[in-house]
């Protein structure tokens, strides 16, 4: 094999051998990527043509006749109460989620980066709502949560406050939800802002503290800080994805109540689409979902594709 | 990028009187230090690690424990039996893990089956359409399950194919986030030992599976935590077309018994959901340094 690359690197191909080659590559190539591409057709390319019909008629599972409507879909939804609440509500939450998750992740980080023997122990704990199930977990906090016999509301009640309603008072909910999202991604974000600090080279450091450089404030911000600045930049994207994308809590906990002001973007869809079947509505709810993804994950792309480091 | 940043610190700043460091208030700084950074971690720690403690003592107390006004931490009566066999009688517990297993270990191997030949074509050979190929790829990476859900519903109700196996997995029998990390692994693996190969009269088919998928073992194995993470616990999918109870997925599961419960037998749920959260936890446990090598490689969810 040594030999053979030997006689690769020795001189060009003759012209006869490299045309075949090339039809081997061509033939393989294609045949390769041929189930991938199949299954792209059948899962997001005919799907998304499908939703795009869709979202300009009156479809209903079941219905007889279905009728072309043009924009009228878009133009309900623009005028639909409860969708603009979900729409606003899925952005409270992303305000909360995003500055809480990133925050804490890199304070986390930060914090543990420097750490020898305790490292390891931390990151196993601060990772685990990683990997539990969000449901499973979700149960569990509606338990705690709970004002007569969660076990928060006891600590509140036993140093003297009155309990807190947190799941059933309109102006609670939302920030709740967004606590148990943070919860559930700061180990996340933890780990990604470590890779990010442990790629910068320890020397700096070191010159920055000959330079005078005082004091972890200081030094985080004439280093860390703006070193990190790739690794923030994809942590903020894919946690505003994440937490745009709110489900799981929202459909155990609260089902969008009290009174709706828990219904974000995919309950609203899921309702539409799933518990009252209108398809037609419910494919141009998908669509300005989509919209919304899709502006923040070309921002992820340009992201993604400047990061890969391994 | 990094190299040039020291000649760019403020100079100035040497200049500055320092504080004066004798070794004690050296040491006494490190002390305080060590307080406040053990302090932040440890009670952070104790925030993440409450609901998991919660749920395993809620799982062994009994409904007379828990309703009670007064709350206590650890249980004065056990009931952990009583708990976790009402639990495994009243929902078929074990069956959504066993779903689950299957769901997952399938997902998994149909994706790394058909992600690994095309992640080697895009990053290797050259055919017509790689690029446009590859461009769809990068499209799919940004478009959720919810987006393409509601015609593949539509579709799989028509060929009476809800409440399957197959219903759950087809969405994710392709990966395009596998295609994705693949090939940039794939890229990096050398041409020269692929024109040897060649000369050797290797077929392509034998020199994807036989000697760039060994190298690739890393990314496989990030890939595969990602992937067992992210469909053992998706809600979204399962519950669009799964009603049939044998078919649920953990969380699927959960959701199911919870309705049922209607919330109030608090001790059963946390028995519940201890058994459907423990394997992946304890799959963590044992492999903590795959998990998160693996997240940190893979990055995304």
């Amino acid at each position: 094999m040594i030999m053979a690359s030997a006689a690769i690197n020795a001189g060009p191909m003759p012209a006869p051998r490299r045309n075949r080659q090339r039809l081997i590559e061509s033939v393989a190539g294609c045949g390769f990527s041929l189930p991938a591409f199949l299954l792209l057709l059948l899962i997001y390319i005919v799907p998304l043509l499908v939703l795009g019909y869709l979202s300009f008629t009156n479809y209903e599972l079941g219905a007889l006749d279905t009728r072309f409507l043009g924009f009228a879909n878009f133009r309900k939804a623009l005028s639909d109460p409860v969708f603009r609440r979900s729409l606003g509500n899925t952005f409270a939450y992303v305000a909360i989620v995003l500055p809480g998750a990133v925050g804490l992740g890199l304070l986390i980080a930060v914090l543990l980066h420097r750490r020898k023997r305790s490292r390891s122990f931390y990151e196993v704990i601060y990772f685990l709502p990683v990997t539990s199930t969000l449901i499973a977990m979700a149960t569990v906090f509606q338990f705690m949560l709970h004002p007569s016999i969660g076990p928060i509301n006891g600590v509140l009640k036993a140093l003297g406050f009155s309990a807190i309603p947190f799941l059933s008072e309109p102006a609670y909910v939302l920030p709740t939800l967004a606590a148990i999202g943070i919860w559930h991604l700061v180990g996340f974000n933890m780990v990604l802002f470590l890779a990010g600090l442990s790629a910068i080279p320890r020397d700096l450091y070191e010159a920055a503290e000959i330079d005078g450089c005082q004091g972890g404030l200081d030094r985080f911000m004439t280093i860390t800080w703006p070193l990190l600045g790739p690794t923030t930049m994809f942590v903020i994207v894919t946690t505003s994805i994440t937490a745009f994308k709110v489900f799981d809590t929202v459909a155990v906990m609260t089902r969008g109540g009290p009174m709706g002001h828990s219904e974000v973007l995919l309950y609203a869809i899921y309702l539409e689409g799933y518990q009252y079947f209108h398809m037609g509505y419910a494919s141009a709810l998908t669509l300005i979902f989509l919209a919304f993804v899709l502006i923040i994950s070309v921002v992820q792309t340009l992201v993604i594709e400047r990061r890969v480091h391994y | 990028m990094a190299a040039p940043l020291p000649l760019t610190l403020p100079l100035a700043r040497a200049d500055l009187p320092r504080r004066p460091s004798t070794p004690l208030t050296v040491m006494m700084r490190r002390i305080v230090t060590l307080f406040v950074v053990h302090g932040i971690l440890i009670a952070g720690a104790v925030v993440i690690l409450m609901p998991f403690l919660w749920m395993l003592i809620t799982s062994i107390k009994s409904p007379a424990e828990i309703f009670a006004a007064s709350f206590s931490l650890w249980p004065k009566h056990f009931n952990a039996v009583e708990n976790y066999t009402f639990a495994l009688n009243q929902v078929p517990l074990l069956r959504f893990a066993i779903n689950g297993v299957i769901i997952c270990a399938t997902l998994l191997v149909v994706q790394v089956l058909v992600a690994v030949p095309c992640a080697y074509a895009l990053a290797k050979l050259r055919f017509p359409g790689r690029s446009t190929l590859f461009a769809l790829v990068l499209l799919g990476l940004c478009i959720p399950i919810q987006v393409p859900a509601l015609p593949l519903y539509m579709g799989l109700a028509n060929f009476g194919l809800l409440n399957t196996y197959f219903a759950i997995m087809m969405p994710f029998f392709l990966s395009v986030f596998a295609i994705f990390l693949f090939r940039q692994f794939f890229k990096g693996y050398p041409d020269e030992i692929i024109y040897a190969a060649r000369l050797d009269g290797m077929s392509e088919f034998e020199i994807v599976w036989f000697i760039v998928v060994p190298s690739a073992w890393p990314a496989i194995a990030a890939f595969s935590v990602f992937s067992f993470i992210a469909h053992w616990n998706d809600l979204y999918w399962p519950l669009i077309v799964i009603t049939d109870t044998k078919l649920a997925t953990p969380p699927l599961g959960m959701m199911f018994f919870a309705d049922a419960e209607t919330g109030t037998n608090y001790g059963a749920l946390t028995a519940a959901a201890t058994v459907l959260t423990a394997p992946l936890v304890i799959a963590f446990l044992i492999a903590r340094r795959h998990f998160i090598d693996a997240i940190t490689m893979t990055g995304i969810k």
